[in-house]
């Protein structure tokens, strides 16, 4: 296996250049441009069989992609912020569509003011909207996720979109090492999109999206609800599928790094995963036993796992990088829902904005956490702003 | 021009649609079915025609239907055409179909970036001058004097003239059509189904709701827009500008009918005073200078 040295970016084009896909079509946006720039360099110099549309908007490219998924094509778009919120609408229609689809979402603040470095705001404000939802810590899992999201989108128990999250800058333009795949063992694995579960075509008969009775609707969207729970299975299944070609596997829907003898657990997602672990290991050279559970899918999310891994905690901490404003973190309140706020849990807001938050950040927020619930027994905060 | 009797008989337009009587959408379905047949498949906006369809599970329309969002028809047909001929259907024809505010307002962006950049699609608008499926609010392709329900006095501005927009974007063909001529309809369609590139169509169809005239009368009422020259049938292709032979009488202006003939048989004019009809006069005027100038500069 050929290893790269890629910035997450340029990871995202290798995976797509690998999937085979037949149609991109992307706007340029601060930190996802570098994707689009790669994608277009790659069909131009023929390295990937696919029409590139350069479209005039993100509204336009997310449905040009749906289109070409409605036409049997295996699509996908690109983009961050702005440019997510500004195709929302057809983030929706695409998911209800059924169509698999896959977009990579450079994750980055949304204004004003004006503001170009990473945030979790633009991508778990998709959370409602019916799409697959995941969020890589490194650019080798940018790789492993983004094949991987052909995969489970195009799963028949599925058939819903997928967006691959991966954190503006540190990631997207952030140089790593990649094991990339051969083509033949990725072609073996994710064989060409069959043109299911419909294609809209001369003479098929299909007509997508005209008005139903309300019944049928509301039947519609329980449908896709199944389909979010089919798709646990499915991401688990795919995550060993892919252990077994590559070697690589992340445990599926949530990473758990050292919790099963830990008291004390980090929940968060992204990038910023690699400090937490970090923190973790160091607390425990001085005895703290402190494990990281990283969302690697908030979408569908992984309730079972982090019930079964966490129910038994101490304390929880829940790191978000974006906010629902008049609750608190997202994260936070799912995983205080998921675990019945038995453990003392802690939900900290930090990062919002690009703000740095490094190993000793995390060290000392979770040693004081720990002290607390040691000293009180039972600890509850719903949004902590760590350093405002 | 082709003949009536020698377009194929079957109807891509069943009973069972949703349409209300006298709907010019319905007519203009109809001929596309009978110019392109069982290779069109159609992408709507959110318009009249995504309720014409009729009721899921079923359909009054026979030819495929990828509905999308109001701003998006030209990208999703874009994205439509390119999946159909990386998987070998090359003969497919993407068909968008929005309605005035799909195109000229809230769908102009997505459609000037298709034009552009000259997707293999036909885009179709149907032109019935205000936005109909929400009830008759004005666009910016609703004419000088017309009454909706934003503008309870008559609307202050001129139509917008979207086919001008597509000529200014140099793509392979633009015409403008009207459901009063169904065979000069079929004609241009079957022609933009052979060339390569951006083809536009604008299809005027007025709308016996939202014009307030009798739903009989919805052919007379097109026909009359043509006849007294308020609305020039014409093709742009491949850089030749030529008014099509059904209006080209009527660049002698003694050859058109009154223009208060097409405006007394509408409700929506019917507040318009002297002075009012005196402006839409001018504007015809002022059209055919023009047009007559676009004929002798893109010859």
């Amino acid at each position: 296996m050929p290893r790269k040295i890629l910035t997450g970016n340029h990871t995202v084009a290798e995976a797509v250049k690998l999937a085979r896909v037949q149609v991109i079509a992307a706007y340029p946006i601060t930190p996802q441009t570098t994707i689009v720039e790669k994608l277009a360099e790659m069909v131009e110099h023929g390295e990937i069989e696919a029409k590139m549309i350069r479209v005039e908007s993100e509204h336009s490219a997310l449905a040009a992609v749906y289109g070409a998924a409605a036409g049997g094509a295996r699509a996908f778009t690109a983009t961050s912020s702005h440019g997510l919120l500004y195709m929302h609408e057809v983030v929706w229609w695409a998911a209800a569509s059924r169509l698999p689809l896959v977009m990579a979402v450079v994750t980055r603040a949304i204004g004003p003011p004006w503001n170009i470095h990473v945030s979790h705001e633009d991508i778990m404000d998709q959370r409602d909207t019916g799409w697959i939802i995941s969020m890589a810590e490194d650019n080798q899992e940018v790789l492993d996720l983004v094949l991987q999201a052909f995969r489970i989108s195009e799963d028949e128990r599925v058939y819903l979109p997928a967006m691959v999250g991966l954190d503006g800058f540190l990631l997207s333009h952030t140089a790593m090492p990649v094991d990339v795949p051969e083509q033949e063992v990725v072609d073996s694995w994710l064989p060409p999109r069959l043109p299911r579960p419909y294609v809209i075509e001369p003479g098929s008969g299909v007509i997508m999206g005209n008005i139903p009775p309300d019944e049928a609707f509301y039947r519609m969207r329980h449908s896709m609800q199944r389909a979010m729970y089919n798709a646990k299975r499915v991401i688990e299944e795919v995550d060993e599928e892919y252990y077994k070609m590559t070697g690589r596997r992340y445990g599926g829907l949530v990473e758990f790094y050292r919790c099963d003898d830990a008291k004390y657990v980090v929940v968060l997602m992204g990038t910023w995963a690699g400090n937490a672990k970090e923190a973790a290991d160091r607390l425990r050279e001085r005895g703290i036993p402190v494990g990281v559970a990283r969302i690697r899918y908030v979408r569908p999310f992984p309730r079972e796992r982090l019930r079964e891994k966490l129910l038994g905690m101490k304390g929880v901490m829940v790191f978000d990088r974006s906010v629902s404003m008049g609750r608190g973190g997202p994260l936070h309140a799912e995983v205080v829902e998921a675990l019945e706020a038995k453990p003392s849990i802690m939900g900290v807001v930090a990062g919002v904005g690009g703000v740095d938050v490094g190993v000793r950040d995390f060290e000392k927020l979770v040693e004081d956490f720990v002290k607390k619930v040691e000293e009180e027994g039972r600890v509850y905060v719903n949004d902590y702003w760590y350093g405002v | 021009m082709v003949r009536i009797q020698d377009l194929p008989r079957k109807n891509f337009l069943m009973p069972g649609n949703a349409a209300c009587p006298g709907c010019p959408e319905t007519m203009g379905l109809r001929y596309v079915g009978m110019a392109l047949g069982e290779n069109a498949v159609l992408v709507i906006p959110a318009s009249c025609s995504s309720v014409i369809q009729g009721i899921y599970p079923r359909s009054g329309i026979g030819m495929p239907i990828l509905n999308i969002v109001f701003a998006a028809a030209a990208a999703a047909a874009s994205g439509l055409k390119a999946a159909l001929e990386i998987r070998g259907l090359k003969d497919a024809q993407v068909v968008a179909w929005a309605g005035d505010g799909g195109t000229g307002d809230i769908g102009f962006q997505a459609l000037s970036g298709a034009a552009e950049r000259n997707e293999d699609i036909i885009y179709i608008c149907v032109d019935n001058e205000a936005y109909m499926n929400t009830g008759i609010q004005r666009s910016s392709l609703t004419p000088y004097g017309a009454w909706t329900t934003t503008t309870w006095t008559g609307k202050k501005e001129h139509k917008k003239d979207v086919p001008l927009t597509l000529i200014a974007h140099r793509v392979p063909y633009v015409a403008t059509a009207s459901v009063g001529f169904p065979t000069d309809f079929i004609d241009k369609l079957r022609k933009a189904s052979k060339i390569r590139g951006f083809k536009y169509i604008h299809l005027h169809a007025p709308c016996p709701v939202g014009w307030r005239f009798d739903p009989a009368k919805t052919a007379e009422v097109a026909k009359l827009a043509v006849q007294t020259g308020l609305w020039i049938l014409y093709e742009y292709e491949n850089g030749k500008f030529r008014i099509s032979p059904l209006s080209r009488p009527y660049r002698d202006k003694s050859k058109r009918k009154p223009l208060v003939e097409y405006i007394r048989l509408q409700g929506r004019f019917r507040h318009l005073k002297k002075s009012d009809i005196a402006v839409l006069e001018k504007y015809v005027d002022e059209m055919w200078e023009f047009y007559t100038k676009l004929e002798e500069i893109y010859k």
